[in-house]
């Protein structure tokens, strides 16, 4: 069979703002949708320094945990309005923000459900390849106990994947480096 | 070694891991800025469950049959040399990438991007802006008519110099897929000095060179230059993983 070299990836560099802003980018759903949440946040560098730009992009299930797409192999389906995709330009004075729906639990393929999740892309200036990380919710505390990518991680490590409940939803920072440097994950 | 699981109630497609050996390190000492950025800790193995192996399939309703020709904005011809980029979208296993959305940026002819950022004295062009969308058609194919773009100087180094390169991103079909890279012209002699090309492993390194292409060039009109680009692929089909060794 046929294996391809994969194309190598590049940083996004300073100038991504030309080909990758969206004006909806944001909103995985509309803002005045029903339970509609924004998560926010910033990214710290090594020296603790927020980024001023970068782009952050999400993707998830709907609040049925289901995917609208046809590799989910319980058959896709589509909740109203809901694109399960973000992409936050972090215009807001290096605030990133995305306006969605908290997913469902998804099954984890083994016979056990996942916590809510959103799976994350980081895109910078200084970062060659993106980097991968997710984020699961503070008040989800019995799922995030049974979830299969959270369950034996030291407390510490898992808390930096873990949103806490803000004024308008819910805040997610993420640290590229130091002592409380976020989980990363390869894909 | 995938590392990956699907488990005994989803038949779920597995995307081959790039050796790496073959990627881009997320850091490269050369290359200043990802000094405080690159994250210092080994990632944590994902293994691809439902949220890996689907994504954004999107891109249909915001793309305009006008995104693909950069050279005619805002009125006018863009100046420079005016090139065709083509190619396909395929996945490691040779199969072409659908319907996807291609983005692409890059400076105008002069190395200049139009970006508030960007304030070297080199002059930008009313008539260029250097933004691109294109969905892929069902043979994974893409096609861009644009201006061949200029190098422009960076304070990386003593004298460093881009050389001239054309940025892409690609969804594929999952979110393992995803893809941000730079497209390079070929032969250029700036590559010797250029940290961002060189922090992809030499083996890897041609992948990111697109080649002249005579054939697709266009008399009386424009040079052609084809590019095609390669995402992670499934490893095998949801049909093949029913023996998959289940120990179960």
């Amino acid at each position: 069979m046929t294996q391809l070299q994969t194309t190598p990836s590049a940083t996004v560099g300073p100038y991504w703002a030309i080909g990758l802003t969206w004006e909806d980018g944001p909103h995985v759903v509309a803002p005045d949708a029903p339970g509609a949440v924004w998560i926010r946040g910033r990214i710290y560098d090594g020296a603790g320094k927020a980024l001023g730009v970068g782009l952050v992009e999400t993707w998830q299930a709907d609040p049925d945990g289901r995917f609208d797409h046809p590799d989910d192999p319980r058959g896709s389906s589509a909740w109203p309005g809901f694109r399960g995709f973000g992409r936050s330009s972090m215009a807001n004075g290096g605030e990133f923000a995305i306006c969605t729906l908290k997913p469902g639990r998804v099954p984890d393929g083994e016979g056990g459900l996942q916590a809510p999740h959103l799976d994350v892309s980081i895109f910078s200036q200084g970062l060659l390849d993106r980097v991968v990380t997710r984020i699961y919710f503070a008040d989800e505390a019995e799922a995030n106990a049974e979830d299969v990518v959270l369950h034996g991680m030291p407390e510490d490590r898992r808390a930096t994947l873990v949103a806490t409940p803000a004024q308008d939803g819910y805040r997610f920072d993420i640290h590229l480096q130091g002592d409380r440097e976020t989980v990363f994950f390869a894909v | 070694m995938t590392g990956t699981t699907s488990g005994s109630h989803l038949d779920l497609p597995r995307y081959a891991r790039t050796d790496p050996a073959l990627r881009t390190p997320v850091g490269f000492p050369e290359y200043r800025s990802t000094g405080l950025r690159a994250p210092l800790r080994t990632p944590v193995d994902l293994p691809h469950r439902l949220t890996e192996v689907t994504g954004p399939l999107l891109g249909a309703d915001r793309v305009r049959p006008e995104d693909a020709d950069l050279t005619r904005r805002a009125g006018g011809e863009a100046v420079g040399q005016r090139i065709v980029v083509h190619g396909r979208v395929l996945d490691s296993g040779g199969r072409p990438v659908q319907h996807t959305l291609v983005e692409i940026w890059q400076a105008n002819a002069a190395g200049r991007y139009r970006h508030v950022v960007d304030n070297w004295p080199a002059p930008l062009d009313p008539h260029f802006d250097g933004l691109g969308r294109v969905m892929t058609d069902d043979q994974g194919r893409y096609e861009f008519t644009t201006i061949r773009p200029g190098a422009y100087p960076w304070r990386n180094h003593d004298n460093a110099w881009r050389p001239a390169h054309i940025h892409f991103s690609l969804f594929g079909r999952a979110f393992t897929q995803r893809l941000v890279t730079q497209m390079y012209f070929p032969d250029d002699p700036l590559f010797f000095q250029d940290p961002i090309l060189n922090a992809i492993p030499e083996a890897a390194r041609p992948l990111a060179i697109c080649r002249y292409d005579y054939e697709r060039t266009v008399p009386e009109w424009a040079l052609a230059f084809r590019w095609d680009i390669v995402l992670r692929g499934p490893e095998q089909t949801p049909f093949e993983t029913e023996d998959d060794g289940d120990v179960a």
